[in-house]
């Protein structure tokens, strides 16, 4: 399969991608059980699978349209509910758009 | 232990309609036995005490108003943690939704409380789904009943822990990669994983969406039959439910099937397995050829289970799965986001990203964070074709040699698991280990095909022992009468704990 090579540089950048943050110690132990677990995976690489169609679903199913018809919604104090910080009907966050960017 | 307890879901539910048992009764006993033995087991996180009574309640009003009851009217069952319920919390066992209150009930948990189930508490799991032991619950590690030092499986072994030792009469669990049969083999209960689409999976929190299935845990292969019936069919809202009717799976399951042709799963029969696994398969093997089934030998070349230099076991199926189900669960996960619901850092961050990754690392366990890492990963620019595209490829094939097995047979025959339940703390240091507890159940899923696990007696040391049948795609009737044939001839079915003895 592709060269790589599993280092704390990829770590952070996976992390960054999936928006955990992770000291320098868990990096450390996730970059060798990664390595694992990546080495196992590469067995896909002994089977040829030129021409094969991916499967992406288990079933044989077409696109499901269903007709354009408005139904009941959830109303907006049960949908937020849940939220941490809300101001009113809207979700409260820090800045999006910080002077750094 | 009250007579109740000792029922079977369909006789309790028959008891009540004949006025035998009242639902109040039947609700009571149980949340008894949940008082006096969930300490032990730790099966629930969230009992639904006074709700449960008072449903039972209106079920005992409407039976003596003398109005039609439902197909499972006073059976007092349990909901894995990952079943959105308007009542209570769904936590999936994770920290991050720890107070999430779901606005709605899942299809599944609606369709039981239509049916007049009494639904007693939501069960213990690994946190989302992902693990095979429930130690991944941030909350609690769920005992095996049949020994409190071993694991009762997962990740739906709240469910069947719960079943098990008789703290419900039945419940729902759901299964990704074995998460239902895995767990009801190493608590000595049936298991089923029905067809990819059978049941709704709205309202179940999703892992891997293509894979994710709910199903029933039960004492014996009635009870299995009679949840199925309750909880499958069409949902428009979720659009890979298929449109196709529900056969009434109680109405033919004594009947044996005729001409019954058995695959028995060449590749799972390897030396790698457990002896007493073996023995139970041959075993197996007999009653049918005994009850005038054909026996076939088949191979399933890409979902074979090979042991290395090292004396691990490995497998194309395992690889595979852990690229599909991981690439699935971090897109999945990517809502929990601090923002919308679910546990938010309480430290002052600068920015959005930070609040998002301060959240999410603070809220989800070490094993939810490796496979939502290790999806990312499969997903992320340059590594795309070489680890998810060459997954589904390997998907396509896993799934060809079971559609070549099926040309010839009617269902499989093969393990569940490779080994009884393990000790508490086993494979917690080793993911790797971990994930190889799914070796025989995880192509199920990636083929989206239905599979039984059943009781197949006790091993020497007094664990639950287990078969895995496993179906073609909706041949749920013909799997379930074929394990019933399994559970006559063996006389084996539901077993019952020393636990539950002594209580």
């Amino acid at each position: 399969m592709t060269e790589k090579k599993i280092d704390r540089k990829l770590i952070r950048h996976i992390a960054l991608l999936a928006r955990i943050e992770m000291t320098d110690e868990q990096a450390e132990t996730l970059g060798r059980q990664f390595a694992g677990i990546v080495a196992y995976m590469d067995k896909l690489g002994e089977l040829d699978t030129d021409g094969v169609e991916p499967m992406a679903h288990a079933l044989d199913v077409r696109n499901v349209l269903a007709e354009d018809t408005p139904g009941r919604s959830l109303p907006v104090e049960q949908a937020m509910a849940n939220a941490p910080a809300r101001d009113g009907g809207f979700y409260k966050v820090p800045k999006v758009i910080g002077d750094s960017q | 232990m009250s007579d109740i307890l000792n029922l079977s879901a369909l006789g309790l539910r028959d008891a009540i309609a004949a006025g035998e048992v009242s639902a109040a009764e039947a609700t009571r006993d149980y949340l008894d036995a949940i008082e006096a033995m969930d300490k032990k087991v730790c099966a629930y996180n969230e009992i639904f005490a006074e709700r449960a009574m008072g449903r039972a309640e209106e079920i005992d009003k409407k039976r003596s108003a003398g109005k039609t009851l439902g197909a499972l009217a006073g059976v007092p069952v349990a909901v894995k943690d990952n079943i959105c319920t308007s009542f209570g919390r769904t936590s999936c066992s994770s920290k991050i939704l720890e107070n999430f209150h779901a606005p709605y009930d899942a299809t599944v948990a609606g369709k039981l409380e239509s049916a007049g189930a009494i639904i007693l508490g939501k069960t213990n799991m690994d946190e989302f789904a992902m693990g095979s032991s429930t130690e991944n619950s941030a909350f609690n590690a769920t005992r095996n009943p049949w020994d409190t030092s071993h694991v009762p499986g997962g990740s739906s072994g709240g469910s069947a822990a719960a079943v098990a030792a008789r703290m419900c009469a039945a419940a729902v669990g759901s299964d990704t990669g074995g998460s239902i049969r895995q767990p009801a083999a190493f608590c000595g209960v049936v298991g089923l994983k029905p067809t990819y689409g059978r049941v709704s999976r709205y309202g179940l929190v999703a892992f891997g969406s293509s894979l994710d299935q709910i199903g029933p845990l039960a004492r014996d292969v009635a009870d299995s039959a009679l949840l199925l019936g309750a909880i499958a069919g069409h949902d428009t809202h979720d659009s890979t439910s298929i449109d196709r009717p529900v056969p009434e799976y109680l109405a033919s399951l004594d009947k044996p099937v005729e001409k019954l042709r058995v695959g028995l799963v060449k590749e799972f029969h390897s030396e790698s397995l457990d002896d007493e696994i073996r023995a139970a398969v041959d075993k197996a093997v007999k009653i049918y050829r005994d009850a005038g089934a054909e026996i076939i030998e088949v191979s399933l070349p890409h979902s074979r289970v090979d042991t290395d230099e090292g004396g691990q076991l490995s497998s194309y199926a395992v690889a595979c799965y852990y690229l599909v189900a991981t690439a699935e669960a971090s897109s999945n996960l990517a809502r929990y986001d601090g923002v919308h619901y679910g546990h938010r850092t309480a430290d002052k961050v600068g920015d959005i990203i930070e609040l998002y990754s301060r959240s999410r690392a603070e809220g989800f366990g070490d094993e939810v964070k490796r496979r939502i890492m290790l999806g990312t990963y499969a997903l992320s620019s340059g590594y795309y074709d070489a680890y998810y595209l060459k997954a589904l490829k390997v998907r396509r094939l896993i799934k060809n040699d079971f559609d070549k097995a099926f040309e010839n047979c009617d269902v499989l025959l093969c393990p569940v698991a490779p080994e009884t339940a393990f000790k508490i703390g086993e494979k917690t240091a080793d993911p790797l280990t971990m994930y190889l507890s799914d070796i025989y159940t995880i192509s199920v899923n990636l083929a989206g095909i239905p599979g039984v696990s059943i009781p197949a007696g006790l091993s020497e040391s007094g664990l639950p022992l287990a078969v895995q049948l496993l179906g073609n795609v909706f041949a749920e009737e013909t799997l379930l009468r074929a394990a019933r044939m399994y559970e006559m001839a063996s006389g084996i079915t539901r077993l019952t704990p020393e636990i539950v003895k002594e209580n």
